[in-house]
């Protein structure tokens, strides 16, 4: 479904990938780990479009998006649930769920779909036309995460859900990545709770420092634990 | 006269003026919220919508319909500029397109000092500007009025397209987040265009009134316009549209109120009084009178 080949990107002069391959497949969900600073954002970056790649290929479904600006890759049916939530605090949750559908036309399926968001998130109900920045960041996190699925996403590529949020929360967020996958959500899932992440994931990328260290399924990854256990090290158990 | 026919005169008065303040205000703010941009060529809108009037004005063609081409040629002006100036600057810094706004404003009065006359030249401008009607012993400007209920109507409209659709939607979520609000699938150079064309619709209606009031247009006619949109926005709040509405009402209030108070003699120092007022208030409120939403790292 989504192929990055030997991606080269950064900003400026930092580098920060260094020729990272990998694939997901439909239904899957697959995971990135690594430490911080091993270019994991990055990649999600590049694969939204907001970055451009110096060199490499990265096609979706056959087709290449490279080039492409965030708003058309959007379209191709790739939707981010970014680092730091990123909800737009003087929209209210209702504008910024009608938002996440601005590539959709279909006006009356897309307010079935606010009404299933409020169900499956029942917090943002009760907030519906409370402004995005008066929720906590656990009902931030849930409204980022409606409000990418609010464009019938294919691919749901999602950076660090549970960064800064409380043990519970970690808990809901990790089971709603459960349930969207049990659902045939293909997801991307960048985490730094690496444990939890083995837990859930059906395949596993190990990025440091710009490169794929190694991956394989969570069990294939557990085994090579003490070869990588210098990259996992600090972040195992939880952050 | 007595107190309550004074007190009425000055509300009227002040929100016609306002009214004008925060449209100038709201046009100059609409664009800054997305881009971060400081357009000082706005003034030149309100120039070419002028000349517009002055020319079109001594055809035969009824001064409404003169009125609304005059619109459309400062909405279309701003949406050339966006196009050729601004655009290719937009990955640049804030600087960059804030010295490209003075080169293009700098150029276009040039222009019209070139092609048309250095010197201003009176308009041709429908009575009712200078008109007044008479309710008890109340007199009251037609044109004062015309602009109070106008601009009360114009901000309405724009806090419906705002609220109610999905491009007005887009468009304050741009001043959140621009990147995000690309990454939601919003077209960037759609929204910027938008901004853009209410940014010079707005600077047109301004020109009907502002040059209405002077009767004539210069070369210089847009440089009050946009420095007052600039004053009433950064006490406003640069970065929220309702604090750059009541920026605008503010400063509209504070010179119709200071030409009641001010003794004749000082009244040619209005503008002086206006704006130590204005440095008290940013003396104690810096970041303006209404906060805008956390600024966020563009990418």
């Amino acid at each position: 479904m989504l192929s990055v080949e030997d991606v080269h990107a950064g900003y400026g002069a930092i580098i920060a990938l260094r020729g990272v391959s990998l694939r997901v497949e439909a239904g899957e969900l697959v995971a990135l780990v690594g430490a911080n600073g091993a270019g994991k954002s990055t990649l999600m970056a590049t694969i939204a479009g907001v970055l451009r790649p110096f060199r490499g290929q990265i096609t979706f479904e056959g087709r290449s998006l490279l080039g492409l600006p965030p708003e058309e890759i959007v379209r191709q049916g790739i939707a981010l649930v970014p680092e730091g939530r990123r909800i737009f605090p003087s929209l209210t949750v209702a504008e910024n769920l009608r938002l996440g559908a601005a590539t959709r036309r279909d006006q009356t399926a897309v307010q079935r779909d606010i009404e299933e968001m409020c169900m499956r998130f029942p917090i943002l109900g009760k907030r519906f036309h409370q402004p995005g920045g008066t929720l906590s960041g656990g009902e931030q996190q849930q409204l980022a995460i409606a409000r990418a699925l609010m464009s019938r996403p294919r691919l749901l590529m999602m950076d660090e859900p549970s960064l800064g949020l409380s043990p519970i929360l970690v808990d809901e967020v990790f089971a709603m990545i459960g349930q969207l996958h049990a659902s045939g959500v293909t997801i991307l899932l960048v985490e730094q709770n690496v444990e939890r992440t083995l837990d859930v994931a059906d395949r596993v990328y190990l990025l440091n420092t710009g490169r794929v260290e190694c991956e394989g399924t969570p069990e294939q990854l557990r085994k090579q634990v003490d070869i990588v256990g210098a990259y996992l090290g600090d972040t195992r158990g939880g952050s | 006269m007595n107190v309550l026919q004074e007190v009425l005169q000055f509300i009227i008065n002040a929100l016609s003026l306002g009214g004008l303040y925060a449209l100038m205000a709201l046009g100059l703010v609409i664009v800054y919220g997305i881009l971060r941009l400081v357009n000082f060529a706005y003034g030149e809108l309100v120039m070419v919508a002028g000349y517009t009037l002055l020319m079109l004005g001594v055809g035969p063609i009824p001064w409404l319909i003169v009125a609304v081409i005059s619109v459309g040629v400062a909405v279309f002006t701003s949406l050339l500029l966006e196009r050729v100036a601004f655009r290719p600057v937009r990955q640049a810094s804030a600087t960059t397109m804030l010295i490209t706004s003075f080169a293009v404003s700098a150029l276009l009065q040039n222009a019209a000092i070139l092609f048309v006359s250095p010197r201003a030249k009176a308009v041709v401008t429908p009575s009712f500007f200078t008109e007044n009607f008479q309710v008890g012993n109340l007199l009251i400007s037609k044109g004062n009025l015309a602009g109070l209920v106008v601009s009360l109507f114009l901000l309405g409209l724009l806090t419906l397209f705002l609220r109610r659709t999905l491009l007005g939607i887009a468009l304050r979520a741009a001043a959140d987040d621009f990147v995000m609000t690309r990454l939601v699938g919003i077209r960037a150079n759609q929204v910027i265009a938008t901004a853009f064309a209410i940014s010079g619709f707005l600077a047109g209606v301004v020109a009907l009134f502002w040059i209405g009031r002077l009767g004539s247009v210069g070369p210089f006619v847009g440089s009050t316009p946009v420095l007052i949109a600039f004053v009433a926005a950064v006490v406003g709040g640069m970065e929220s549209l309702t604090g750059a509405v009541i920026g605008g009402y503010l400063l509209g209030a504070l010179t119709v109120g200071l030409q009641l108070v001010l003794p004749q003699s000082l009244l040619d120092y209005r503008q002086a009084f206006v704006f130590a007022i204005v440095l008290l208030v940013l003396l104690f409120r810096p970041q303006g009178l209404v906060r805008g939403p956390a600024v966020t790292e563009r990418v």
